[in-house]
């Protein structure tokens, strides 16, 4: 019965890819440009060669933490999109600490910026599942207005209190040095966040898959009055699974601060968040999907470079391609129990 | 009276209501569109995508036509089939509004950017003001008192909607779609029209709050022409407990309020200038932590709304 049901998600889900790629076709060729060519660029430039494979799975990594960071509430019932702030109150925090340990011993100061990015970030999307809950604020609002005033304060804090006067280009904060940036995974470019990602998703998938704590989210997603009839601790669990994805978030803030950039500044503000809600939604939620999923989409974004060399096509053309994959995979979900060869056979 | 050049305390105060008047109206056709919507029974969260979509294609439209009203139109238009794409795919079953609202917001940016890449150097006629200070010879007045054709369209329109809404019988459907699907039904009307249609409506009135910001205040196209206004009014319905005309009034409040950091900026007090920028935003969040509540439905709320239970 598992099986079905996973070849039914796989089926509906390959299904809205291919209808987002048609309507993409579509509106590409209306620049006349022709969509096979186009669709032969993108699987270029995202897995078509080792360099591509190496790009994709660098924008892969901070969108599988970003991608729980709305998963995991999700499946306690709740519509979390707040990765994008969680992500940047993450990077921010990294540097406020990563700064101060400059004598540190490389392994042990790169742990504690990561805890503390993890930390912040869990608190920020935890808050909003704390106002969810105890204030019945709804927190899909509650934690996009949190975007917008993490950025804001990230502006303030780079523009003033922790500018680095020494970077010209554009405002940014002191830099963690680069005796505390973590290198590439050996024998690629691709950074080490790769693996934090990985390890998260793999981590959280055993947490919601084999233990009592998962099982007991998932009774709350799906039905609130059941979980209360059950005695479940809701508050708990919002506040857990809102944590833990906060937290997943501010992790990927942290790993663009020390595998990337070494600094805050307006580059961590490049949408990882808002793409991590489509990776969650495209994975029905399911941290081990995500992986795979944030694969596929960490590939549309590095073939955006190609399509705009090779096709003069603006680079917000991936941003129109995940809009209408996240239209279509919402679309999609109509068509569960549709189908007759997916569903258990009667006893 | 005192002299022209001499306005004292009164100056600020009125160039503080200017000002409301100018940011105010982004909010104000957001905000009453979305309570179309609302009223319904239907939430769409995209509409801050609507507004980038509607300031990008008035742009576009006017400055290829050089007509800003065909701009408004268009952006209009756009809204409004933004708006059916988000009811139609709303109304198949087991589709959640509010995720696709989401996904809508993704991409009306996104489409905007990518449409808009070659309108961003281009310079577009603007729209016309109404000067209401023409009878004063105080420059000061006269200035602050020109207002936005729009706005004057949009405060007309929030008592309208008010009477449409409880007086007519397309207002009586809407309310019913809203408040019990299954009376809706029972009458012979199609919830996933009616839902569908208001939320058309909805996004026809945001869009044109886009072309606002294009074509008036700040009057050009670029990438970041709005920065979460149309998510601040669909927060601000909520507070505005789904009444047209507290949507006015709320509107102005936040106009006021965003006007209020550049006032302090021209004054001299230029530092956290991004501090004051999220101001708007934590307001936002403080009025909504206020208005929310754990225990009941919130009053006023059509009881269809996934977003109040």
């Amino acid at each position: 019965m598992l099986a079905r049901s996973g070849a039914e998600t796989a089926a509906i889900s390959a299904a809205a890819l291919l209808g987002a790629l048609v309507l993409f076709g579509a509106f590409v060729a209306l620049r006349g440009l022709s969509p096979l060519e186009v669709y032969a660029a993108l699987f270029l430039g995202a897995f078509g060669t080792w360099f591509s494979i190496e790009q994709t799975l660098t924008q892969a990594a901070p969108l599988m933490l970003t991608g729980l960071c709305t998963a995991l509430p999700a499946r306690a019932g709740l519509l979390v999109i707040g990765g994008e702030g969680a992500l940047v109150v993450g990077g921010v925090a990294t540097v406020l600490v990563g700064a101060t340990l400059a004598g540190w011993p490389p392994p042990l100061a790169v742990a504690l910026m990561c805890m503390t990015g993890a930390l912040a970030g869990g608190l920020w999307i935890g808050a909003a599942g704390a106002l969810r809950h105890w204030r019945g604020v709804n927190e899909t609002i509650c934690t996009l207005l949190l975007n917008y005033i993490a950025i804001a304060v990230m502006n303030h804090l780079v523009t003033g209190p922790i500018r680095d006067f020494a970077q010209v280009l554009k405002p940014a904060s002191w830099s963690i040095g680069e005796r505390l940036m973590i290198g590439e995974l050996p024998g690629t470019s691709v950074h080490w966040g790769l693996a934090f990602g990985v390890v998260a998703c793999l981590l959280t998938w055993g947490l919601m898959r084999h233990t009592t704590f998962g099982f007991a989210v998932d009774i709350l997603g799906g039905n609130v009055r059941a979980a209360q009839m059950a005695g479940l601790p809701i508050g708990a669990m919002v506040l857990a699974t809102c944590f833990v994805g906060g937290a997943a978030a501010g992790l990927a803030g942290t790993i663009e601060i020390v595998a990337v950039h070494g600094f805050a500044s307006s580059s961590l503000v490049v949408g990882y968040g808002y793409a991590g809600i489509l990776v969650a939604f495209l994975a029905r939620q399911n941290p081990l999907a995500v992986v795979f999923v944030a694969i596929l989409l960490g590939g549309i974004s590095a073939s955006g470079g190609l399509l705009q060399r090779r096709f003069g096509l603006p680079d917000a053309a991936t941003l129109v391609l995940r809009g209408l994959l996240f239209v279509a995979v919402l679309a999609g979900n109509t068509l569960y129990g549709r189908f007759k060869i997916f569903r258990p056979p009667a006893a | 009276m005192p002299p022209a050049t001499d306005l004292g305390w009164w100056g600020v105060v009125i160039a503080v209501l200017g000002g409301a008047a100018r940011v105010s109206t982004p909010y104000l056709f957001v905000s009453l569109g979305e309570t179309l919507t609302e009223k319904s029974g239907r939430v769409n969260l995209g509409l801050e995508g609507t507004l980038v979509m509607g300031a990008m294609s008035a742009y576009a439209v006017a400055y290829l036509s050089g007509s800003p009203w065909l701009g408004v139109l268009v952006a209009g238009a756009a809204g409004a089939a933004f708006g059916l794409l988000h009811g139609g795919v709303s109304t198949l079953p087991r589709v959640n509004d509010i995720a696709v609202g989401i996904a809508l917001f993704l991409l009306g940016t996104g489409l905007a950017f990518y449409l808009g890449k070659p309108f961003i150097e281009p310079v577009a006629p603007r729209l016309p003001h109404v000067a209401l200070g023409a009878w004063s010879a105080s420059p000061q007045i006269r200035a602050a008192l020109e207002v936005n054709a729009l706005f004057v369209v949009g405060a007309v329109l929030a008592p309208l909607l008010l009477w449409g809404l409880g007086h007519t019988r397309w207002g009586l459907v809407v309310r019913t779609a809203g408040d019990n699907a299954d009376a809706a039904k029972a009458l012979g009307y199609s919830v996933g029209a009616v839902r569908t249609l208001s939320t058309m409506a909805g996004g026809f009135l945001a869009g044109v709050g886009g072309s606002f910001l294009s074509l008036y205040y700040p009057g050009t196209w670029n990438e970041g022409l709005s920065s979460g206004q149309g998510l601040m009014a669909i927060a601000l319905v909520i507070f505005a407990r789904w009444n047209p005309i507290h949507c006015f009034w709320v509107s102005l409040l936040f106009g006021g309020a965003t006007a209020l950091g550049p006032a302090l900026q021209s004054v001299g007090i230029a530092s956290n200038y991004y501090l004051y920028g999220a101001a708007p935003y934590v307001l936002t969040l403080i009025l909504l932590i206020a208005s929310s509540s754990p225990r009941h439905a919130l009053a006023g709320a059509p009881s269809e709304l996934t977003i109040s239970k």
